[in-house]
């Protein structure tokens, strides 16, 4: 599937939720749902730091495509780690590169793209773009 | 007679929703709202007389510079220092400290002892480990109990001879813990070392009188006391003030200049180099005015009862632990429940209207002596009421709820 579409799926459902709390309560579903992370995966080097609380995203190229494994000590911040991964794993690095970001928006969770969020989406998206240009550079080289 | 019903009318933002719910208030000790008495003062400033300062011959000049020097008159009276020129008007209580830490970088030398607590703030903490790195002295850290109280018998044998300075907060912004400063200052006192208080937690809270203290320095924040933002003060003896070199050179701060020698301005405007925040300085005055109006005791009255209520009611829920249990504390309680994230239950109470701090509060050392990541704050003030607690209490009960 496209980022794209998967983007869109995730604003369908979304959309079914008359509130915010329902919105939240599936979003700490999916961190629940996410798969945990060794803890001895958990090192410094894979951390995203800041205020409030930490978050360890992982990648690996596999082919010509990228799979992030990622963990939180926070339950809010993991779903929101978990709905970036089902947007972007498995997906080619220029893919991941060109991708819009407007779906966050969309799905009502705009206040995480607040800069109060230390370690909130931005960050995360940034550092998963940042593997994708490291993947990109390697597939031209 | 005090009626907090009537007291919230005098502060409009009390009234306004978040995420279409009654705005509840509960992080004062990151820094208070602001009175109608304040908001006209600023207004009344720009409106009316706003001028530059200390220089000027026109009317608006000498009205700004008259009510400027009349707050810093309110400021000296409210704190008891023995002089107006004690006070200092900086941009607040990190501006404060810098410039102290400064100021002793001539006057110390290698293997010179500073203490400072455990209970610091990140701004009690790094500008001394500057100072310790431009000097060579070396840092000493105040140990603290399980409740959150700091250990005065190991406070007293870090104490000798090579003690110059003791830094510690006069109330703990992560925990609420009020630190026995009068203690503090007097051992320090007896060792000839020079005492800075950090009063930014404590100046809404409890009337502070500087001479009865005998501190060397205190310093605090306008904003935390029903004040603007962007303006504190420093107070100093006297004596210790004429020794510190001025912090910043420029206008304001000088008597004479010619380029082979400068001579600097007396006390207080030696430390007040450049333009200063001359409406924010007013403003100060007019918190103050404002606070006392109502009365500490009142005040005291009201936040004691808000404290008491909200740890009964929060205590009741399971899993809910409280950090800084210590007896001697302000209406501030940092707690987590046990296999929550901080962020995670403030994310959640904040769609609920509730605002509290979350995080390690700038106080990571604080947060490490836990083995905690953070804590969920939340921080009374003398306008908040039972019924706000019990939205907490019942949007924390939620927050639970959702997240287990």
């Amino acid at each position: 599937m496209s980022i794209e579409s998967i983007q869109q799926d995730l604003v369908e459902e979304f959309e079914m939720f008359d509130d915010w709390m329902q919105r939240y309560e599936y979003m700490i579903d999916l961190g629940k749902s996410l798969p945990l992370i060794d803890d001895t995966q958990k090192t410094d080097d894979k951390i995203i730091k800041g205020c409030q609380s930490k978050v360890w995203l992982d990648a690996s190229l596999d082919g010509d495509k990228v799979t992030f494994t990622a963990d939180s000590d926070a339950i809010i911040t993991k779903g929101i780690i978990a709905i970036l991964i089902r947007v972007f794993n498995n997906q080619k690095p220029q893919d991941i590169l060109n991708a819009e970001m407007s779906f966050i928006d969309d799905i009502g969770l705009k206040e995480h793209l607040s800069p109060t969020r230390a370690n909130g989406l931005v960050s995360m998206i940034k550092q998963l773009k940042m593997y994708a240009t490291a993947y990109q550079a390697k597939l031209n080289s | 007679m005090f009626d907090v019903n009537e007291i919230r009318k005098d502060f409009p933002i009390l009234s306004r929703k978040v995420n279409g719910y009654p705005l509840v208030y509960l992080d004062n000790a990151a820094t208070s709202q602001k009175p109608q008495q304040v908001i006209d003062c600023i207004v009344d400033y720009y409106s009316n007389y706003n001028a530059n300062i200390h220089r000027g011959v026109h009317t608006l000049s000498q009205e700004a510079t008259d009510k400027y020097e009349a707050a810093r008159n309110t400021i000296k009276e409210h704190f008891n220092a023995s002089k107006t020129s004690e006070i200092i008007y900086t941009s607040g209580t990190t501006h404060s400290i810098n410039l102290v830490a400064s100021g002793f970088t001539s006057l110390l030398k290698k293997g010179d002892e500073i203490i400072v607590s455990a209970l610091e703030h990140h701004s009690n903490i790094v500008p001394w480990q500057m100072l310790c790195e431009r000097t060579g002295a070396v840092l000493k850290v105040i140990p603290m109990n399980q409740e959150g109280v700091l250990d005065m018998d190991a406070y007293v044998d870090l104490l000798n001879d090579k003690t110059q300075l003791v830094f510690v907060n006069h109330i703990s912004n992560a925990l609420g813990i009020i630190n026995p400063i009068k203690f503090i200052i007097d051992q320090a006192h007896r060792v000839g070392a020079v005492v800075l208080i950090d009063g930014a937690q404590a100046c809404s809270h409890v009337k502070v009188d500087f001479q009865a203290l005998d501190c060397d320095f205190y310093v605090t924040s306008a904003h935390k006391m029903c004040g603007p933002t962007g303006v504190g003060i420093l107070y100093g003896k006297e004596a210790w003030l004429e020794k510190l070199p001025p912090y910043q050179g420029g206008g304001e701060m000088i008597a004479e200049v010619s380029f082979e020698k400068t001579t600097y301005a007396g006390l207080p405007h030696k430390f007040e180099a450049g333009t200063p925040n001359i409406c924010g300085g007013i403003a100060f005055g007019a918190a103050i005015d404002y606070l006392n109006t109502i009365g500490f005791s009142e005040i005291a009255k009201q936040e004691e009862m808000l404290l008491e209520y909200a740890n009964k009611k929060l205590l009741e829920i399971e899993g809910l632990k409280i950090y800084g249990t210590g007896s001697e504390k302000t209406s501030v309680i940092s707690f987590n429940i046990e296999g929550l994230h901080p962020y995670d239950i403030g994310t959640i109470i904040d769609k609920l209207g509730i605002a509290v701090r979350t995080g390690h509060h700038c106080a990571q050392p604080v947060m490490d002596f836990f083995n905690i990541p953070g804590t969920v704050r939340a921080s009374f003030a003398f306008y908040n009421t039972i019924e706000e607690v019990d939205a907490l209490v019942s949007a924390v009960k939620k927050a639970k709820m959702m997240l287990s």
